[in-house]
Order: structure tokens, then sequence, then C-alpha cells
């Protein structure tokens, strides 16, 4: 059992869990996940590790009530156990020193894309945040990004907050703007002043981009940084089950082959990327997804179940 | 009842078993075979010869004294039946069940060569239902699987009183039947054992796989009940390799360590088509059913699509229970795919005629080449069928595709079930152990030793996948070796 230290509401519908998970903290780094399941009769579910605190014991898990079983977590409290957690599982991000990154989150990726920022930045990247969300009230762990990065854009669906749009239109500009500065920049540069160091960071041009968030998101920001020929990092949501690459339910084609996003991801180059396979096999239990969540809340409103929240 | 000699025993039918009626039992997920009465029992029990030299005992993988186990039966000393079983077998009620006794004990049976053998799988089962379900009466609460993340790692043992040291542990990855029995005999030895399981729920393929119309799951619980009596320590949800390493474990006071993670790896066809809505690798679709019940969606929340037409593809025990189990989820067709003739098949003979008998449509000489999709799913599969040519490595004629002979079949869900390898997730993390090609790991059939000084490993990880009484074989062999390897040192 593992026993839910904190819990703190995030967003209208999203959960921050402190949970601890000694080995689990240990072994964690950024970019991995762990499965879990809240009930006996349960189903297992993939969430990021979105922090961890190995000298506590402790990791950080952010769930969006979006099923039954997220339903289920959310009701959970602070002293409640959730009956299985198994990880770290996938593979760890990347984190080299690359220059200047940009980490795009997608609503409850945001806060996937934390620890990541967080490790980048440990290792001297410029950090540009660009955070999105439908509205402000879902705008989740902007003062914890804000400590990470160097710049900070935020962006909603209806424009309660920030640029009125998309992340990923929102990045548009920014590759735009930034190329265009960092053309000006070198031409500058060839055109006399010396020591103009073209790995300088904040010279304009960005080196990596990494997205997480909804697949819809993840293929947006794909799409916009491909003319660019920016490298860009995304971190996929798939359905999975065991999560140690037994079963196979989360295959994904990644440059033609097919992979499993629980051992052979969680993060793929997104250029590479599948998304209309990865969308349609998203959608592959919509229907009973949908039939559980009725049921679960009929029984809620009948109150043979605790309140939600 | 017969008399002694033997000429009259052989006229004695081969006793069937009580079985589910096959219109009833493909709408329900409860045991098909109903296993002998106590008169079925005797009755079966004074069939067999008595043999002074029983080759059914060199048949056994695990060399049970069956000989000795049906005499006690015939006398109606079904305690002591148990018994002489379990000084060589700890999980008598899954093997009875499962293992393939045509090519194995009852092949070598006496009578089987002008008759049929004595059933031996059949007795086995008997002798240990019988103690089972005197035990159900007094149910012991199941739910004792050690969840807490208190690893045992860096804690030092406390090795109940017995003769060997309290600092002799012993770690076992995997708790299928490999990893079972190898922590149930060590334990038996005096070593304080813990398993280390990756699932939420141990017994491995016994527990994900193989479906509970064929093996109940409460029986596979009991049998991990006596395990853990044994005083075995069973921790389930972590995965070696990622919450820890084998070194950390030998670092940790482990004096040994045995892996048993089995064939974990979905073989995929790669054919156009197989990343469509509705492919299920058979591990899936079983591991759904199986371990998450989906079968009892919604009031489980693991879903599983309920194709109306459903292709399974291969001819083994996976591609068998798959298909029964689609048969059981609602389908109205299911056709099983395999690219040699029935003779060739894999599986256990029993099975192959109950999948017969509930429906279950062979197309046989066939291999897909596409599986054809609609907006996402499956809608066709498109095969092409095969003729035997020349005997290959393995023994059994060599399927060619016919050219030009492509056939579709409509259907909803397609399920792969052409094999398991092995899951590189562990030995990926260990690089001083070596591997063979196809991934297994190299390790000495006798002794279970692996090139890891303290390492050692069994069943289907380095066999592939193969059987039930082969896993327990080596776990016994490993248990007997890492046991020589701490008491003497030697490595
Ligand atoms: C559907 C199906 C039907 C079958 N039917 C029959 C039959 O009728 N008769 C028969 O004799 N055989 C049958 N078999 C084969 C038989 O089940 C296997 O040969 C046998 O279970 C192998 O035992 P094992 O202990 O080696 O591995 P498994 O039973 O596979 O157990 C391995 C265990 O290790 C765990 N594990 C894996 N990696 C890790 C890790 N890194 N850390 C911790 N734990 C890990 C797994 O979760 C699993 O629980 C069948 C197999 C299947 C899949």
């Amino acid at each position: 059992m593992y026993r839910i230290v904190k819990k703190e509401k995030l967003a209208n519908d999203v959960v921050r869990f402190d949970v601890k998970a000694p080995l689990v903290s240990r072994r964690a780094k950024a970019g991995q996940f762990v499965i879990i399941r809240v009930s006996e009769k349960g189903e297992r579910i993939p969430l990021t590790i979105s922090d961890y605190n190995t000298s506590e014991g402790i990791i950080s898990l952010v769930a969006m009530r979006v099923g039954k079983t997220t339903a289920l977590l959310s009701t959970l409290n602070e002293g409640d156990e959730i009956i299985d957690l198994v990880g770290p599982l996938g593979k760890e991000s990347e984190i080299g020193k690359f220059g200047t990154v940009v980490c795009v989150g997608g609503g409850v990726g945001i806060a996937p894309v934390m620890p990541i920022a967080k490790e980048l930045k440990k290792k001297e990247n410029y950090i540009i945040s660009i955070l999105g969300a439908r509205d402000k009230d879902h705008l989740i762990l902007v003062p914890e990004m804000e400590k990470i990065s160097d710049e900070l854009y935020l962006c909603s669906d209806d424009g309660s907050i920030g640029f009125h749009g998309f992340v990923s239109d929102f990045l548009k500009e920014l590759l735009e703007e930034k190329v265009l500065e960092g053309r000006e920049k070198s031409n500058f540069a060839s055109s006399g002043t010396k020591n103009e160091n073209i790995n300088n960071i904040n010279n304009g041009n960005i080196n990596r981009v990494i997205a997480i968030g909804p697949a819809p998101m993840m293929y947006a920001v794909s799409k916009v940084t491909r003319p660019y020929g920016i490298k860009t990092i995304v971190s996929l949501n798939s359905i999975m089950v065991d999560g140690t690459g037994m079963c196979g339910t989360c295959r994904v084609e990644v440059g033609g082959k097919t992979r499993f996003v629980c051992v052979d991801g969680p993060e793929f180059d997104g250029h590479e990327v599948d998304f209309d396979l990865l969308l349609a096999r998203q959608k592959a239990y919509h229907q009973e997804e949908r039939l559980s969540m009725e049921l679960y809340e009929e029984k809620c409103r009948c109150g043979q179940e605790k309140a939600l929240w | 009842m017969a008399g002694n000699k033997s000429s009259d025993k052989k006229k004695i039918p081969r006793t069937k078993m009580p079985e589910q009626d096959p219109k009833e039992r493909i709408k329900n997920f409860d045991e098909v075979a109903l296993g002998y009465r106590e008169e079925d029992a005797l009755k079966e029990s004074l069939r067999c010869l008595q043999c002074k030299k029983p080759r059914c005992i060199e048949g056994c993988p695990v060399g049970i004294d069956i000989k000795s186990f049906i005499r006690l039966i015939s006398e109606r000393k079904f305690d002591e039946a148990l018994e002489k079983i379990r000084e060589k077998n700890s999980l008598p009620a899954i093997c009875g069940r499962v293992c393939p006794q045509e090519d194995q004990c009852e092949k070598e049976c006496i009578l089987g060569i002008k008759d049929e053998p004595v059933a031996i799988g059949r007795l086995e089962r008997f002798v240990a239902d019988r103690k089972l379900d005197r035990d159900f009466g007094s149910e012991p609460n199941f739910e004792s699987n050690s969840n807490s993340e208190s690893s045992g790692l860096g804690k030092e043992g406390s090795g109940k009183g017995s003769s060997i040291d309290s600092l002799s542990r012993v770690a076992v990855i995997g708790s299928g039947p490999a990893g079972l029995t190898c922590a149930g005999e060590l334990a038996r030895m005096g070593y304080k054992v813990t398993i280390f399981e990756a699932l939420h729920k141990p017994g491995g393929v016994l527990v994900y796989g193989i479906p509970e119309f064929r093996l109940p799951k409460r029986i596979v619980e009991k049998e991990i009940e006596f395990v853990k009596s044994l005083g075995v320590e069973i921790k389930v949800n972590m995965v070696v390799g990622k919450i820890f390493t084998i070194d950390d474990l030998l670092n940790s006071g482990y004096r040994s360590v045995f892996i048993a993670t089995g064939a974990g790896l979905p073989y995929f066809m790669n054919i156009p088509g197989e990343n469509l809505n509705g492919v299920y690798s058979a591990n899936e679709y079983l591991t759904r059913s199986n371990l998450m019940k989906a079968y009892l969606f919604p009031e489980w929340d693991t879903p599983i699509k309920k194709g109306k037409r459903v292709a399974v593809i291969g001819g083994g025990n996976v591609a068998m229970d798959s298909a029964r189990t689609a048969k059981r989820l609602g389908a109205e067709h299911v056709y099983l795919i395999y690219r040699r003739s029935e003779k060739e098949m894999p599986a256990r003979i029993e099975e192959v005629g109950h999948a017969k008998e509930e429906g279950i449509e062979f197309v046989l000489l066939a291999n897909p080449v596409e599986i054809i999709g609609k907006d996402g799913w499956v809608d066709k599969i498109r095969c092409i069928k095969m003729e035997l040519g020349e005997p290959d490595e393995s023994g059994r004629r060599r399927p060619i595709p016919v050219k030009g002979s492509e056939f579709d079949i409509d259907v909803d869900v397609v399920v792969v079930a052409i094999g398991q390898g092995p899951n590189p997730l562990l030995t990926s993390t260990v690089p001083d152990l070596k591997l063979k090609k196809s991934g297994n790991i190299e390790a000495d059939l006798e002794t279970c030793k692996t090139s890891k000084k303290g390492v050692f490993a069994g069943g289907d990880i380095v066999t592939g996948a193969a059987t039930v009484i082969l896993a327990m074989g080596a776990g016994k062999k490993a248990a007997r070796a890492i046991d020589e390897y701490i008491r003497t040192g030697v490595w």
C-alpha cells in the first residue's frame, strides 16, 4: 500500500498527490512514470512522476479527473492508500546541455514537463516555457515553472489569461520571431563583431523543443517545429496495462517501426511519431470508458460512493 | 471391480472425467473439466499395472513417484498419495490440469501401447483437489501479499530458528511456476526467500495467461498460499531492473538470486494492419480477461473488445485459450488460423478437443498476410493458403504459401498468438549476464547457473516458452544448486 501524505487541488479537476514510495523515489528520473490501481476491481493506469524527493521517499503524481479511475483517485485523501503502485517505468528523459530548450506543457501535461525542465535547467540550458490550458483556472504549476524558466509564456484557449490561443500557435509566433532575431544576429556577427559564440545561449537559436500534453497538442507542436528542423521530443500517453512490455497495448509507430511506449518510450521524436495512429488507439475504449463513468456517477448520485471532492 | 491380473486391467476403459456441457460452458468462465469423483479415481487407479520398471516416472520432468501415488489412491490413502506427489511437485492441482500429459508420463504408460494410458494427470488433480476442497472450508486470507514498499533491501532477515544462518537470504525474481517452486524448495531447506513480482498479483502465466475455465484462480491462490506457508515472502509491484538491480540485491544481503521472469514479450507477425484497433497480442487479450477480469466488465473496470467475429492466429495453448475466451465473451464466430495442419498443433490434445466442442472454427494451412481496417478498426483478415513441405528443424513439416491463394475473412477482433520471447527489461540491466542470440539467458540446464556469480536462472526465460512442469523442474534444480553454492561458496 502506498500512503498519500499530501493532497493538493491544482485546478478544478486536477489534483496533486504526494505519495510515500521510498524505493520508487530513489530510482525515479525525469520522464518516467508509474502505474497505479486504486481499487480491488480497478484498472491499471499510467501516471507520470511529476516530482520526486528521495530523502523523504516521496513521489508526486498529478491526475486530471477524466474517467472512473481518476475520479476514484481524486476521492482519496491524505492518509488514504493507493493499493498498487509500480515503477519507475519507461526510459528517462535525455538530459543534456542543448542550449535553448522550449518546454511546452498543455493542461495536465505541464506536470510531467516540470521535472524535465528542472533537470535541463540544472544542466544550464536556457529554458523557455510555454504553458497552456483551456482557461485561467486550468493552468497549473505556474509558480513552480516560473522558478525554473528563463522565459515563461502562458496561453489559454479562451483568452482568460496570456496569449489567446493554443500553445502551438504561440510557439509558431515565437519561432518566427526568434529565428528572425537569430538571423539578424548572425548577420551582425559575420559583418565583423568578434567573439560572437554561435553556441551562446539565447542567441535566437532554439536547440530543442519538449512538448507534453494531449496528443493533438503534441501533434500540432511537432508540425510547427518540423519546417525549422528543431528536434522535438514528445511524451506519449497511450493506453497501458502492465507497463513492462508484456502486452503491447501501448504500441505506436515511430519512424515506420512499431514501438512500445511503456518500455521504448514514453518519449519519442515528435517528427517521427504517427500521431493519427496514436489518436485512433487512444480512442479504442471510448465507449467502455464512458459507460464506466456513467455507472460510477450514477452510483455517486445514489450516495453509494463517497462524494467526488 | 477388476481383478489383479494385468490382462483384466487392460480391459477397463480409461475413466472419463465429468465436464460442463459445451453448450452451457461457452456462456460462462467456470472450469470446464470438473474432476474425478472418488469412485472415478478409484476405478482409474486400479487400471495401473504397477509396473516393476515404471516408465511413466521417466516421462515426468520432475520424476514424481507416479506408481506409488496411484497405488495409494487405490488403497484410499488419499492424503498419503498427495504427500507422495508433493515430495517432487509442490503444485499438483495446477500440473494435474495443465501438463501436456500425452507428451510426458502418459506417453510412456505401457497401457497406452494397445489401449489408452492411465489418466495420471486426472488422478494427480483428484488428490490435490480433495485436499483443496477441504481447505476451502476454512478460508484463509488470500490478500496477504506483501505490497508495502519495505523491500527488505538492506534489512536483516530473522531466519525462524532454522539451522541455516539468518544471513542466508535468497531473492527470486518472478512468481510463475519456476519462481514459486524454487522459493518453496529453498524455504523448506530453511532459507529466507523473498520473491519479487512485477505485477500486482503473484502467479505468472498461471494468473495472467491461463484462463479461469481451465485453471481456476482460487486454486492458484491456494497453491501460492501453500508456498507462503513455508515462509516465503512475496513482494508484488516490483519490477526488478527498474526499482533496483540484481547487483543491488546482491549488495544488500541476498546471497543468491534466481531469475524466473518467463517469456513475457509478445511476438507480432509484422504484417500490414497489425496496429489497428481490435488487434491484440494474446498476452494483452488474456491479461485483460484473466488478470484484470475484463470478462466481468463493467463490474471490474478493465475493458476488452467483445468481437462478434474473432480471428485467433496460432496453434498452441495460448491460441486455444484466446479462442475459447473470445467465444465466452460472446463471439458468434471464432476462427483459429494455423499455418500447419491439426497434427502439428503444439496445444494440449485435450484443449484442442475442447475448442472443437465449443465450436471454434479451425482454418488450417492458412497464414495471415494482412489485416485490413475500416475507420481505424479491424474489418477483415487476409490469409494465404499453405501446403506442407519438408520437415524443418523442429521435425514438423514446413508450411509453404500457395501462390495466388489469398482469401479474406470478415472479423472485428484479431488475437495474435504466435509465441512469446524473453522480455529484455531485466536482462538489459545486467551487463555481465550472458544471453543467447534469442535473448534468453544462457544457463546450465542442470544447475541453472548463469555467467554471473551467485545468479541462477530457469523456466521460460532460459528455455523460451515451454511448460509449467519444465519451469517447475528448473526451479527445483536451481534450489538444489543455490543451496550447494551458499553452503560451499564454490561457484
Ligand atoms: C496462455 C498460456 C497458456 C499456457 N498453457 C499451458 C499449459 O496448458 N500447460 C503447460 O504446461 N504450459 C502452458 N503454458 C506455458 C507455461 O505457462 C509457461 O511455460 C510457464 O508459466 C513458465 O513459467 P515461468 O516461471 O518460467 O514464467 P512465468 O509463468 O511467465 O512467470 C514469470 C513471472 O515473472 C514476472 N516478471 C517478469 N519480469 C520481471 C521483473 N523484471 N521483475 C519482477 N518480476 C518479473 C512476470 O510478471 C511473471 O509473473 C501456457 C502459457 C500461456 C501464456
